[in-house]
C-alpha cells in the first residue's frame, strides 16, 4: 500500500502537502488545475524530488531516502520514455537489467511482452520508426517487464489524439492494473477518469486531497473539482 | 555519475598546468628574475594581442553584415571556410601568408609592377597579419551569430516604422557582441608561439611564449622561463576575466545558414566588396599553400614519412587522452572540473613540457620522452576546446533523457554506454577531429626537445624553413595540411555516420 505521511513539498513559492494512503490495486486519477502540482506529486513519489518533510512508504517500508530506481515504482513521463538512439529491444532490455545485458531468455521475454502490447516483431526498430501509438505501446511494454507494483503515468499519452489516448489507457489498465498493480495517472480529461479510474486525487490550492471513489466524486463534484471541470 | 574519474582528470590537469610550472620554478631554485628583454616581450605580447583583436573585430563587422543580409551563390561554402583556420596548422598558414605577403610573394610582385618597393612580412606587422588571418573568421562567425539572433519581427517592425535599422537594432547588438569577440581573440593571441617564432622574433616582435622558448632552448634558464610562464598565467587570467565580463559569446554554435530578411535598399556594392576582400584575404594564402606545395611534392625531404607517422601517432594519442579527460571533467561538473577545463588556455605548453621533463628526468632520457610528452601537452592544450564542445552536449543528453535513465537505474558505466556516449557521438567526433588537427599542427614542446630522429611534420617544416629550403617546406606543408584535414574529416564523419535519431 502506498502511504504519504505528512508529506510537504516546497519549491520556492510552490507548496504541496499530502497525507493519505492508496489501497492496493487502485487505478487512481490525479486531477486538478494546471500548475497545481500533479506532476510534482508524482515526481516526489517516484523519488525525483526530495520532500521537505514527511515520508513516502510502500507496504510499511520507508522509500523517502531511496533513489528512483530502487523504489518499487515505474514511471512514464510526458515525453522521452524511450531512448531514441536504441532499438526497442535494447530499450526494453534496460527495463530488465540496467546494465543492458541481453541473452536468449531475455530476448524471448521481450518478444513475448511486445506481442502482448501489439508490437509483434518490432524489437529491431528504433523509436523514430514507430508511430506515436506504437511508441506508447513500447513504453508500456517496458513497464510490464520492470514488473513494479506501483506504476505512475505522468500523462504519457497526452500527445496522442483522443481516440488513441483512450486505446492506450484501456491497454494500460488491461495489462498493468489487471495484475493487481496500483496505478496512478495524471489526467486532464474527466472522461479518462470516468473510463478507467477507481479513485481520484484532487490536487488544488497547495494540497493533494485523499483519494476518493471516482464515481460519486464525478457525479457530485466538490466546489474545487466543479470549478476545474467547468460545470 | 561517479565523481572520482573527474577528480583524477582534474588532478592530472592541475599537475600538468600548475604542477609543471612549480617543477620548473623549483628546479630553478626559485631564482626568479626578469630582464629588460622580458619586459619588452610582455609589452609586445599585450599590444599585439590587443591590435590583432581590434583589427579582427573591425574588419569582421562589414563582412558579417554582408553575410547576414545577402544571399548569394557560395555563401554556404564561405561560411564553412570561416571554420577552416581553426583546424589549419599555424605553420602551414604561415607558409601561405609568406607566399602572398613575403618576399617574392604575390603582393610584392604586384607592388613591383607598380614600381613600389617590396614590403616585408617579417616583424611585428607579420605577427599581427597572421593573427588577423586566423581570427578574422572567428570574429565574423561570432558577430554573424549576433546578427542572426536579432528576431526577424524586429526588422519588419523597423521597416514598417521607417526607423533606422542601424541605430535601432544593429548598433546595440554590436555593443553587446563585439566586446566578447574582442576578448576571446585577445586571449587567443596572448599565447601565440608558432607565428611569433616564424614571422616575429628579435627585440621588437617577441611574445612571452617565444621568450620562454628562447630562454629554455638557448640559455636553459629555468628561472626566467618560470617567471615568464607565471606572467603568462597572469595575463591570461586577466583576459579570461575580460571574456567573462564581456559575456563570452558561443564560439561553436551552429545555424549560420539563415539569412536576415532585410528591407532597406542599397549597400549592395559595399557588401560585395567586404565579402570579396575577406574571401580574397582568406583564400589567397590557402591557394598559395597548394601552389607552392605542389612543386615541393616532387622533392620531399628524407625522413618525411617517418615524421608523418610520428605526427599521426602523437595526434591519435593526444586525441584519445583529451576525450577521456574531457568526458571525465564534463561528467563531474562543479567548480574544480570547470576550472581544470579552462586552465590549459593560460598555460605555456613549453613550460608544461619542460616541467614534465624535469619530473621524468630521473626515469628516462628526454629524447625517449619527446613524443609522449608532446602528446600529453597537446592533450592538455586541446582540452578547453573539447570541453566547450562536449559540455553542452552532455548537459543536453542529461536534460532530455536523464530522468528516464535514473528511473531505470542506469549508473556509472551503464549510463555512459547507453545514454551519454550514443547521444554525444556527433560532438564527440567533432571534438576528436579538432584535437587531432590541433595536435597535428602543434609546434611547441617538440621544438625544444626533439633530437634529429624525432621531428614531427611541423618541426620538420621549421627546420627546412630556417635552412631556407622553402620549396621543400611548402611540400611538407601540403602533406601536413592533407593529413590534418584527413584526420579531422575521419573523426567528424565517424561521429555522424549511423547517427539515426
Amino acid at each position: 500500500m502506498l502511504r504519504l505521511e505528512g508529506l510537504e513539498i516546497r519549491q520556492g513559492d510552490f507548496a504541496l502537502d499530502a497525507d493519505w494512503a492508496l489501497a492496493d490495486g487502485s487505478v487512481c486519477a490525479v486531477m486538478g488545475p494546471s500548475g497545481g502540482g500533479k506532476s510534482t506529486l508524482l515526481a516526489a513519489i517516484a523519488g525525483f524530488l526530495a520532500p521537505r518533510a514527511g515520508r513516502v512508504s510502500w507496504d510499511g517500508r520507508d522509500l523517502t531516502a531511496l533513489p528512483p530506481a530502487a523504489r518499487p515504482i515505474s514511471i512514464l513521463f510526458q515525453d522521452n520514455n524511450l531512448f531514441p538512439h536504441l532499438t526497442v529491444e535494447r530499450n526494453l532490455a534496460l527495463g530488465i537489467d540496467p546494465k543492458g545485458r541481453l541473452d536468449a531468455a531475455r530476448r524471448r521475454e521481450i518478444e513475448a511482452v511486445l506481442d502482448r502490447v501489439g508490437l509483434h516483431a518490432m524489437g529491431a526498430r528504433r523509436p523514430a520508426a514507430l508511430s506515436g501509438g506504437q511508441q506508447s505501446r513500447a513504453a508500456l511494454a517496458r513497464v510490464l517487464l520492470m514488473d513494479r507494483p506501483l506504476v505512475l503515468l505522468d500523462e504519457p499519452f497526452a500527445a496522442l489524439g483522443p481516440g488513441l489516448r483512450m486505446e492506450m489507457l484501456d491497454l494500460a489498465r488491461e495489462v498493468l492494473a489487471g495484475e493487481g498493480r496500483t496505478l496512478m495517472m495524471v489526467s486532464h480529461a474527466p472522461e479518462d477518469a470516468a473510463r478507467i479510474a477507481s479513485d481520484i486525487v484532487l490536487v488544488d490550492a497547495g494540497r493533494a486531497a485523499a483519494p476518493a471513489p471516482a464515481g460519486p466524486l464525478l457525479e457530485t463534484p466538490p466546489p474545487a473539482l466543479r470549478a476545474y471541470l467547468g460545470r | 555519475m561517479a565523481r572520482w574519474p573527474g577528480g583524477i582528470a582534474a588532478g592530472l590537469v592541475l599537475a600538468l598546468t600548475l604542477g609543471t610550472l612549480g617543477a620548473v620554478a623549483w628546479r630553478a631554485g626559485f631564482a626568479l628574475r626578469l630582464g629588460p628583454a622580458d619586459l619588452s616581450a610582455i609589452w609586445f605580447t599585450t599590444w599585439q594581442a590587443a591590435l590583432s583583436a581590434a583589427l579582427s573585430v573591425a574588419f569582421a563587422v562589414p563582412v558579417a553584415r554582408a553575410l547576414a543580409r545577402r544571399r548569394f551563390a557560395g555563401r554556404g561554402a564561405l561560411v564553412t571556410l570561416l571554420g577552416a583556420p581553426f583546424i589549419l596548422p599555424v605553420i602551414v598558414a604561415v607558409i601561405g601568408l609568406i607566399g602572398v605577403f613575403g618576399r617574392g610573394g604575390l603582393l610584392n610582385d604586384a607592388l613591383g609592377l607598380a614600381g613600389l618597393g617590396p614590403v616585408s612580412v617579417y616583424g611585428w606587422h607579420g605577427v599581427v597579419l597572421a593573427h588577423v588571418f586566423f581570427n578574422l573568421p572567428l570574429a565574423v562567425r561570432l558577430i554573424l551569430q549576433g546578427w542572426i539572433a536579432i528576431p526577424a519581427e524586429r526588422f519588419r517592425l523597423a521597416a514598417s516604422l521607417g526607423a533606422p535599422v542601424g541605430r535601432l537594432l544593429e548598433w546595440p547588438m554590436l555593443r553587446a557582441v563585439a566586446p566578447g569577440a574582442f576578448a576571446v581573440i585577445f586571449l587567443i593571441c596572448l599565447t601565440s608561439f608558432a607565428v611569433a617564432l616564424t614571422l616575429g622574433g628579435g627585440p621588437r616582435a617577441t611574445t612571452v611564449e617565444l621568450a620562454i622558448y628562447q630562454s629554455l632552448r638557448f640559455d636553459f634558464d629555468l628561472g626566467r622561463a618560470s617567471v615568464l610562464a607565471m606572467v603568462q598565467f597572469g595575463l591570461c587570467a586577466a583576459a579570461a576575466l575580460m571574456v567573462q565580463a564581456a559575456g563570452a559569446p558561443e564560439t561553436l554554435g551552429a545555424g549560420l545558414d539563415r539569412v536576415v530578411e532585410r528591407f532597406e535598399t542599397g549597400g549592395r556594392w559595399r557588401d560585395a566588396g567586404a565579402v570579396g576582400l575577406a574571401a580574397l584575404f582568406l583564400m589567397a594564402p590557402l591557394a598559395m599553400i597548394v601552389a607552392r606545395g605542389v612543386p615541393g611534392l616532387l622533392d620531399l625531404p628524407g625522413g618525411l614519412w617517418a615524421a608523418a607517422l610520428r605526427s599521426v601517432s602523437v595526434a591519435l594519442g593526444a586525441t584519445a587522452l583529451t576525450l577521456v579527460l574531457t568526458l571525465a571533467l564534463v561528467l563531474r561538473d562543479g567548480t574544480l572540473a570547470r576550472l581544470s577545463a579552462l586552465l590549459p588556455l593560460a598555460a605555456s605548453s613549453l613550460v608544461m613540457g619542460t616541467g614534465l621533463f624535469i619530473v621524468l628526468y630521473p626515469l628516462a632520457s628526454p629524447r625517449d620522452l619527446a613524443l609522449p610528452v608532446t602528446a600529453l601537452a597537446n592533450a592538455a592544450m586541446a582540452l578547453p576546446f573539447a570541453a566547450r564542445v562536449l559540455g553542452p552536449a552532455v548537459a543536453q543528453a542529461e536534460a532530455a533523457h536523464g530522468r528516464l535513465a535514473t528511473s531505470l537505474g542506469l549508473r556509472g558505466w551503464a549510463r555512459l554506454r547507453w545514454l551519454i556516449l550514443p547521444r554525444i557521438r556527433r560532438p564527440m567526433g567533432f571534438a576528436a577531429g579538432l584535437t587531432a588537427a590541433l595536435s597535428m599542427g602543434d609546434l611547441g614542446v617538440i621544438a625544444l626537445f626533439a633530437g634529429d630522429g624525432e621531428a614531427t611534420l611541423p618541426l620538420l617544416m621549421v627546420r627546412l624553413m630556417s635552412a631556407y629550403r622553402m620549396e621543400q617546406a611548402a611540400g611538407v606543408a601540403l602533406v601536413l595540411l592533407a593529413l590534418s584535414l584527413a584526420l579531422f574529416w575521419i573523426f567528424d564523419r565517424g561521429g555522424r555516420a549511423d547517427a539515426a535519431a
